[in-house]
């Protein structure tokens, strides 16, 4: 039992690196931004390089991960969105660019690394076995939670208090005011890209050190999640998605175990039901602000 | 004429796919056309597709009529769907509408009848091309008469700006209702006719990906016109055949010029034609009427 929660919280933390980048760019541009798993598969990729080639240390990958995938966001919005946004293009529009720009970058990743899971060098991952009662947790898996809680702490210090924090959030409420106000609205913007890529390519170095099998489409799964996520806690609402991954999270584990076996497809038709239900009664979410029906 | 019947030959199969991804980029057109981005054709598709399969193949029951149950079965569930999402717009009703398909598909991998994951194998294949194109012909001209009704006026008034459509007296949650309801038996025509071409269907066939796909079909092929999504999901279905010679990197083209039309054509594909036109109406110092 114990295990199960720990694992729930394991995952809920993936689920909210992500969630959290995926819905900083929607509450600042809305654009859904259908390139965000790619990001995250990068993040995974960028650690095996940087330690199958320098044969870095895991930790020094993953902040390599962090800063190659943030830069990588920054050119995402240069080449996909920004040629759109200078025109006004409708969001639907930026939806489908990016999707163009995920199918690219996918198969160039499959022409590298091939489709298969790849796994990490032997004995780069540190490995560690806590038993705390008659539960024997993974060590690893803790300290990638911890991780988490702290990018997440460090996300909103620097969203809610800093001075870029403060042109990103006037960006996201109006960006012609905030332009006039004297915002300098495109390096706030390509601050939005890079710390929306950075997280989610830890995110997926993170996971990749967790299962040690990594491949180029291992993102789409979370996209569909992160959907969930950030509808569950409120579209927009950087806590809310936080929420909403911890929710998810431990709603999945919870019917992985009171499920019977043969309705264990029905869990993943929990966190969609959950996702609908939602959107239905509530649709401005658990911890959302803004009116939802807004178009 | 040798030539032509070859072709036709060899790439028979294309070309059906090709008239059934026409008529689901037109399902997604009649809601877009009334400005309601929806992503839950591809769960409609499903419904229509497990729905003529099952109905033929247990019940026996003949081709047309299991076609014709399926699109009801799929606008009896899109109607109380409808009622419950349109209190949403944009971004919100797209993804609500996602939550709708992906419990769509999961429910078909648990169901005890429709094969679970592995799908139905062995549907008997009776869809033949004359099918699909007269039902594509059939569609497309009823759309297009539609457009420049009143329904399609109203539809392009509640795109165009809600508040003062309603404020013109227009119905505007029977007006969207309607499209949603005719989008989603559409889809579920297309649905039984390529779950009749394919032989085989699962569940997989219908996730999030195909949703997007038939949006984008829409979309890259440009919404003003009936004409755009036909266009779109042709051209976008032959693609891969026509890259074929670029192997490996046929999908990288594909997503650059994705990419690229959606970037440099604002209005679709078919600005490609208009653009033309334009320039005629320019000549003749019309433009500014059109």
């Amino acid at each position: 039992m114990a295990e199960q929660l720990y694992n729930a919280i394991f995952v809920g933390s993936i689920y909210a690196l992500f969630a959290v980048g995926f819905a900083l760019v929607f509450s600042v541009l809305d654009i859904l931004n259908l390139a965000h798993p790619v990001v995250f598969m990068l993040g995974a990729f960028v650690a095996l390089f940087f330690m199958s080639t320098f044969g870095a240390p895991a930790a020094l990958a993953a902040v390599a991960a962090f800063a190659v995938t943030g830069v990588f966001g920054i050119f995402l919005d240069r080449v996909a969105f920004a040629p759109l946004r200078r025109r006004g293009a409708p969001p639907l529009s930026a939806m489908i660019s990016s999707l163009g720009f995920a199918i690219v970058v996918i198969r160039l990743m499959e022409l590298r690394y091939g489709p298969d899971l790849v796994s990490y060098p032997a004995g780069s991952l540190p490995q560690a076995i806590l038993q705390i009662g008659d539960a024997r947790l993974d060590g690893l898996r803790l300290l990638i939670i911890g991780l988490a809680i702290i990018l997440m702490a460090a996300l909103t210090y620097v969203v809610r208090v800093t001075q870029l924090g403060r042109d990103i959030r006037a960006l996201a409420e109006n960006p012609r005011a905030a332009r006039l106000l004297g915002v300098d609205v495109d390096r706030a913007i390509a601050a939005t890209f890079f710390i929306s890529s950075g997280l989610g390519g830890v995110a997926g170095a993170l996971l990749g050190f967790a299962y040690n099998a990594i491949y180029p489409q291992m993102g789409t799964p979370y996209e569909l999640k992160a959907f969930t996520v950030m509808v569950v806690g409120g579209m927009g609402s950087l806590p809310g998605a936080v929420l909403g991954a911890y929710i998810l999270g431990i709603g999945e584990i919870a019917a992985l175990v009171f499920l019977p076996a043969e309705f264990a497809e029905l869990r993943d038709a929990l966190a969609f039901g959950l996702l609908f239900l939602v959107l239905v009664i509530r649709p401005r979410g658990l911890l959302g602000h803004r009116v939802a029906d807004r178009a | 004429m040798d030539a032509i019947v070859d072709f036709f030959r060899v790439y028979q199969t294309t070309i059906g796919v090709i008239g059934i991804n026409a008529l689901l980029a037109l399902s997604v057109w009649v809601t877009l056309y009334a400005g309601q981005l929806t992503l839950g054709n591809a769960a409609f598709m499903a419904v229509g597709a497990y729905g003529a399969a099952l109905l033929g193949m247990r019940v026996g029951v003949p081709f047309p009529v299991g076609l014709a149950l399926g699109a009801l079965l799929s606008a009896a569930l899109a109607l109380p769907l409808g009622l419950a999402v349109f209190r949403l717009r944009g971004v919100y009703l797209a993804i609500a509408t996602i939550g709708f398909g992906e419990v769509v598909r999961v429910v078909l991998l648990t169901l005890p009848f429709t094969g679970k994951a592995l799908g139905l194998n062995g549907i008997p294949p009776v869809t033949e091309l004359w099918h699909i194109y007269l039902s594509l012909a059939a569609v497309a001209y009823v759309l297009w008469r539609v457009q420049g009704s009143t329904v399609g006026r109203a539809w392009a008034a509640i795109r165009e700006d809600e508040i003062a459509a309603a404020s013109q007296g227009i119905a505007v949650r029977r007006y969207k209702l309607a499209a949603f309801v005719a989008g989603a038996a559409l889809a579920a025509w297309a649905g039984g006719l390529s779950a009749h071409l394919n032989f085989s269907i699962e569940p997989g066939d219908f996730g999030f990906t195909r949703a997007v796909q038939i949006l984008v079909f829409a979309v890259v092929g440009g919404t003003p016109s009936v004409a755009g999504p036909i266009f779109g999901a042709t051209l976008l279905t032959a693609l891969p055949e026509v890259l074929r010679p670029l192997k490996e990197y046929r999908d990288i083209f594909a997503g650059l010029i994705l990419m690229g039309v959606i970037i440099y054509l604002p209005r679709g594909l078919v600005t490609l034609a208009e653009l033309r036109k334009t320039r005629r109406l320019q000549e003749i110092g019309a433009a500014d009427v059109a």
